[in-house]
């Protein structure tokens, strides 16, 4: 079953994208769906049957060689059985959306047939991730790794014609290969220690690691945190985080539903994923924690605020991504795992459902993207009105304050804001407070988003806003499907990640760890065997910590919530003029936030254009002049002395003589060698 | 089968008198039967090599296949293969039949081509087979003559500039290593390599000194040894192409025939990196060891810096040749890691750069087949009318930047996990490496296959051709086999590799016991 899961999207993708000749275009776009449902439907089996003992289904052998042994392997535990229904489902409303969302697209010529390959690309992206999520092994999780990332950056490119898409998977592929040479690094640093590349060994010798001074460059480092730090690299990468984080606002250039779902519900929580993944290790590092919660905390902000200022739709949903991204790396970062892996789990429903709304509004009014022509769409598109709405409400995290009952985001966003409340490191209460007001602001544009596009009056072309439809009925079910999941799924699993503790325990397959635990811990620090999906530490009470939180710290991001829901309403529909003022009057920070903190024009000028330069004086001075013109004075000395030595200088065709001559020393050199030697 | 290797190595030059021989006029029905005699010749060749595949034992990390008898000047004829050399002999029997397939439509004194290729495989198998010095020698050497004339009569327009340098450097390096041979011949008394004479030892069991000399005031550390594998690193330095003297590649690439480029950068680089494992590690172990860090550092810089000028190339043929400086950087950094992921990786990264690299200069001549410019800039969108093409190009560009699943990751993974125990600096230096070459490699996509269709001049362009497809699609089988099934490559080259390195850690342990005698005994 486990194979079927991971192996349908595969076939799919091979099935579209290399017989949809001999099958047709419609047939080869639903086999591709319909395998990606078989492996989703299985995917919930898993997930419902899975009794948290975790188990390995052995494909096959990849790399061995010496120690090394990376294998092809599934392995399936809590975390994989939750990625799995995250990306399958997700995946296969996608390709459902798609049917409606791609069907005629106006970067395409007429008769030109690019669907069957945009639904296999989705399909060989599904795969990949599906790699990613049940390697046993960080060899195959980083196949899986760059294989999202070659999906991405096909994806991306999809419009091949638009020279901006292009641009935009060069640029989302480079960037992460920034973060890979960070992953990859991590990754022979591990082998250097455990020597060992699979996941069971690793953790085994995780507390050894805590312990280990090993080099690196300049210094030596504690190894666990050394590791911990350089895989942290790949997922601010592939996460979109800070410094690293400039590729995804440019990533929407792709079609929507690959927004959807690689840029907001899978490919860029890998990096949650991978931090998750390697807790038990993660643990044993409190300076590499200490930064992936400074680092989360800060992208969850930054990306607010840039947020709040953009008018491309779709660029202020991905902001909205790179900021929820934050968030779940301060949980993880505080050591609140389960918390954050909750977060990943609603958000991708509910940010997948703001994607393909954005979509359905895109669609309707012809591929326009700017809020600013949008408005009052409410009464022409209600089905998209209510998913967005919905979409709105869980991200925003409305609930009833201190129960447990909300939206997803409500839930799963407070998980966290309460989780980096109690954390114990020294970051804690910077992202606590971080948190907060990004809450505020995430509360801000994305009411401001729906207030510009669905209320007020029609601005624009009003020829556009006339033609505005509702999207077919393939579009706007997995709408519906998706709002169930943003409805429910906090309520539902609230108590599975961050109900009691035994619950937690339970559902991740964790051995007891606390009071009773700590006294055992004491006497035998070594776990093997007893590693659940994720780890706490001996020292780790985030969870109870967090459950003892006071009722303001509780009521905060709900406060937080409400202020940006004012400030939203008083400005995009009250006093409509009050934006375009407060830009004039605050110039300076609003040209700040709209050009994103200037990175694109930093990175710009500090690294692509002088890198550019570097190699064409490499290669102008150091090749040409330096190298060649050295050896060139060597040879014009050299040369025509043996030339003339030879007596042949008269000639004009030194190049002939010189050829001559040497293959006459090489022969004669051998030959009186042969002889003279023997004797 | 006893004459196997011998009949592999030499059915090509048999091939090729007999075109001389036999085949008179240039008409096009002499150029076709040249081109088919000499495909004949090649695939024949390579559907024999393949029993030395089937026959091989990778277990015995002895030379298989071995031939042995007389020859001239009182030198013996020794062939045989390892677990180091056969897939070498396996790559150059693979490429050769798609070499020529990819020069069909060539029509310039046809059958001297075909002589020169022929001619060229024979030297170059007997490179990887020969068991006796003096005859890999002049196997070495003589590959050089062939591949100057492709370059100098069939290049392009500054060919006569481009194999005058590729013949002088290459020939300024091998000057050294004869000194070397023949220094290493009065010494041991043999030229034997390996599986000798009964009774006689040959070099590769032969113990060069190390005892410290002095030369002209200066103390070599390692003596003997340190200067046999300095005599021998210079040539096989400038055969790899290493940073520095890489410069000569670049020119030979851009100036050489397509087929001949594929040859060059797949088989006859390979050669360097092979002289590696078969001469300097084995047979000058301490003085590898001795010089070890000028091998990384010169390997570090060469990823880097190739890497950034393939960034400021122009010309996509160029892109592609710094690219293969930098890919060859990856494998001599692994060899000389000594450990078994490194070396491993060396040996996996020069195979798998042999598919990779010659398909893409198959890519570049595609295009240059029907647009006649390998600048960049006069292409641009061409996805739009060649998808195939394009398909197949994001394919080796996405090999070359070591994605896994395709061969270029493994080798480029096991040598920079190899690096790590040695040098963490090396490492981190290597690694950037996968930065760069994704920056090259997909701006290159971008410039010429990207965007919309506008220049003028690729309005008619067509796709590939059945020919051209029936070329690239063994390498993109391979290509992907290799990744997803390494061990293919592993499991042959592996017990060698291990051996290999077991000796070079014996003969350390022996340095280093005798030194530290040595130093209580001063005392």
């Amino acid at each position: 079953m486990e194979s079927i899961i991971l192996f349908a999207p595969l076939a799919g993708s091979l099935i579209a994208g290399f017989l949809w000749r001999a099958i047709g275009e419609r047939a080869a776009k639903w086999i591709s769906t319909g395998l990606l449902f078989v492996s989703c439907f299985f995917s919930w089996i898993v997930f419902f049957g899975f009794d948290g003992t975790a188990y390995t289904v052995h494909i096959g052998e990849w790399i061995q060689s010496g120690s090394l042994s990376a294998d092809w392997s599934i392995l399936v535990d809590r975390l994989t059985a939750i990625m799995l229904v995250v990306v399958t489902t997700v995946s296969a409303l996608v390709h459902l959306y798609s049917f409606g969302y791609m069907a005629h697209d106006a970067n395409f010529r007429e008769g030109e047939s690019y669907q069957p390959r945009f639904f296999s690309y989705l399909s060989l992206f599904t795969f990949a991730m599906l790699m990613l999520v049940t390697a046993d092994n960080i060899v195959q999780l980083f196949f899986g790794w760059e294989g999202v990332g070659l999906a991405s950056y096909l994806l991306i490119g999809f419009y091949y014609r638009k020279p901006s898409a292009g641009s935009a998977a060069m640029k989302a592929f480079i960037v992460n290969r920034i973060g890979d040479f960070g992953f990859l690094l991590g990754i022979f640093a591990l082998f250097f220690v455990a020597d060992s590349v699979s996941f069971d060994v690793i953790f085994d010798k995780a507390p050894e690691m805590a312990a280990m001074e090993v080099p690196f460059l300049w210094g030596s480092y504690s190894a666990a945190n050394l590791v911990a730090f350089l895989l942290f690299v790949g997922a601010m990468g592939k996460s979109a985080q800070l410094f690293l984080h400039t590729w995804l606002p440019d990533a929407m250039e792709g079609p929507t539903p690959v927004s959807a779902l690689i840029h907001a519900a899978t490919m860029v929580t890998a990096g949650v994923f991978l931090i998750c993944r390697m807790s038990p290790l993660m643990e044993y590092a409190p300076e590499t924690m200490a930064f992936v919660t400074f680092i989360g905390a800060s992208t969850a902000f930054f990306a607010a605020t840039i947020g709040l200022v953009q008018t491309d739709i779709k660029r202020v949903i991905a902001y909205s991504t790179c900021s929820q991204l934050g968030y779940m790396f301060v949980a993880a970062g505080v050591g609140m795992y389960p918390a954050a892996m909750f977060h990943l789990f609603t958000h991708a429903f509910f940010k997948a459902m703001l994607f393909l709304s954005a979509g359905s509004v895109i669609t309707a009014m012809h591929h326009e993207q700017d809020m600013t022509n949008y408005g009052g769409l409410r009464k022409k598109l209600p089905l998209t009105f209510w998913a967005m709405m919905i979409g709105t409400l869980a991200i925003t995290g409305v609930g009833i304050p201190l129960t447990h009952i909300g939206f997803a985001g409500f839930l799963s966003k407070d998980a966290i804001i309460e989780s980096a409340w109690a954390g114990s490191n020294s970051i804690a209460s910077y992202a606590f407070w971080m948190l907060v007001f990004a809450a505020a602001m995430t509360s801000f544009y994305s009411w401001r988003l729906m207030f510009l596009t669905f209320f007020g009056k029609p601005r624009g072309d009003m020829a556009t806003h006339s033609h505005a439809k509702e999207s077919p009925l393939v579009m706007t079910i997995p709408l519906g499907v998706l709002a169930l999941g943003a409805v429910f799924a906090g309520m539902i699993w609230y108590g599975s990640f961050f109900g009691d503790h035994d619950k937690v325990s339970a559902f991740f397959g964790m051995p007891e760890h606390h009071a009773e635990a700590a006294a055992e811990a004491e006497a035998e620090p070594a776990h093997a065997g007893e590693i659940g999906a994720v780890f706490f530490g001996p020292q780790n009470t985030v969870l109870e910590d967090a459950h003892a939180a006071p009722a303001w710290v509780k009521l905060s991001p709900f406060v937080a919530m409400l202020i940006g829901l004012g400030l939203a309403w008083q400005m995009y529909i009250r006093r409509p003029d009050l934006p375009g003022k407060l830009a004039e009057n605050q110039a300076p920070l609003y040209q700040f936030l709209l050009n994103k903190w200037y990175f694109d024009e930093l990175y710009e000028h500090a690294l692509v254009r002088p890198t550019l330069k570097f190699g064409r004086f490499l290669w102008k001075r150091g090749d040409r002049t330096v190298i060649d013109g050295s050896i060139r004075g060597l040879a014009t000395a050299f040369i025509p002395f043996l030339v003339r030595l030879a007596g042949r200088a008269q000639s004009g065709y030194l190049f002939h003589y010189a050829f001559a001559m040497i293959l006459g020393i090489a022969v004669l050199m051998t030959w009186l060698v042969l002889t003279g030697g023997a004797q | 089968m006893d004459n196997l290797l011998s009949i592999v190595t030499f059915m090509p030059t048999l091939a090729a008198v007999i075109l001389a021989v036999f085949l008179r006029g240039n008409d096009e029905a002499a150029q076709r039967n040249a081109k088919w005699v000499a495909l004949i010749a090649t695939s024949v060749t390579f559907l024999l090599s393949l029993f030395l595949l089937t026959g091989f034992d990778p277990a015995d990390t002895g030379f298989q296949f071995v031939e042995e008898r007389d020859w001239v000047l009182g030198m013996k004829y020794r062939m045989g293969v390892d677990g180091l050399s056969v897939l070498f002999v396996l790559l150059t029997t693979f490429l050769m039949p798609l070499v020529i397939l990819s020069c069909w439509t060539v029509t310039d004194r046809v059958k001297e081509y075909m002589i020169c290729f022929l001619v060229l495989q024979t030297l170059m198998t007997g490179v990887f087979c020969a068991l006796d010095m003096f005859l890999f020698y002049l196997f070495f050497e003589g590959s050089l003559i062939p591949m100057f004339l492709i370059i100098g009569i069939w290049g392009g327009p500054n060919r006569i500039y481009a194999s005058f340098k590729f013949f002088l450097y290459t020939f300024f390096g091998s000057v050294f290593m004869l000194v070397g041979m023949v220094a290493m011949y009065l010494d041991a008394g043999t030229t034997c390599i390996a599986a000798c004479d009964p009774g006689q030892t040959g070099l590769l069991e032969y113990t060069f000194s190390t005892e410290t000399i002095e030369i002209a005031g200066m103390q070599i550390i390692g003596g003997m040894q340190t200067l046999l594998w300095l005599a021998f690193f210079i040539s096989f330095a400038v055969k790899m192409p290493m940073w520095p003297v890489h410069t000569w590649l670049p020119d030979a690439h851009v100036q050489a025939p397509t087929a001949g480029s594929i040859v060059l950068a797949a088989v006859l680089l390979k050669m360097g990196g092979y002289g590696f494992l078969r001469f300097s590690l084995p047979m000058f172990p301490i003085g590898t060891q001795l010089m070890e860090p000028l091998v990384f550092w010169l390997s570090a810089i060469a990823i880097v810096y190739t890497s950034l000028c393939a960034l400021a190339q122009t010309d996509m043929k160029k892109v592609i040749a710094y690219s293969s400086v930098a890919h060859m950087g990856y494998s001599t950094m692994g060899i000389f890691a000594m450990n078994q992921q490194g070396i491993d990786g060396g040996i996996f990264q020069m195979l798998s750069h042999g598919f990779i690299s010659g398909a893409l200069f198959l890519c570049v001549g595609v295009v240059y087949d029907r647009i006649h410019t390998r600048e960049i800039s006069a292409y641009g969108g061409l996805v739009n009318r060649m998808p195939v093409y394009a398909l197949v190009f994001m394919f080796f560009t996405m090999a070359n930047i070591g994605l896994p699943g395709t061969s270029g990751f493994v080798g480029e993974f096991l040598t920079i996990l190899g690096i790590y125990e040695d040098s963490t600096w090396i490492a981190f230096i290597a690694a950037t490496g996968v930065v760069l070459s994704a920056s090259y490699g997909l701006w290159l996509y971008k410039r010429m296959m990207l965007g919309d269709l506008i220049k003028e001049s690729l309005r008619t362009i067509s796709d590939m051709n059945l020919r051209e497809k029936a070329v690239f699609a063994p390498l993109v089988a391979l290509t992907l086999i290799l990744g997803f099934f390494p061990g293919l490559i592993t499991e042959i080259i592996g017990p060698s590799v291990s051996a290999l390195v077991a000796h070079n850690m014996a003969a350390m342990a022996d340095f280093e016991a005798a030194s530290q005698l040595a130093a209580t005994a001063s005392h």
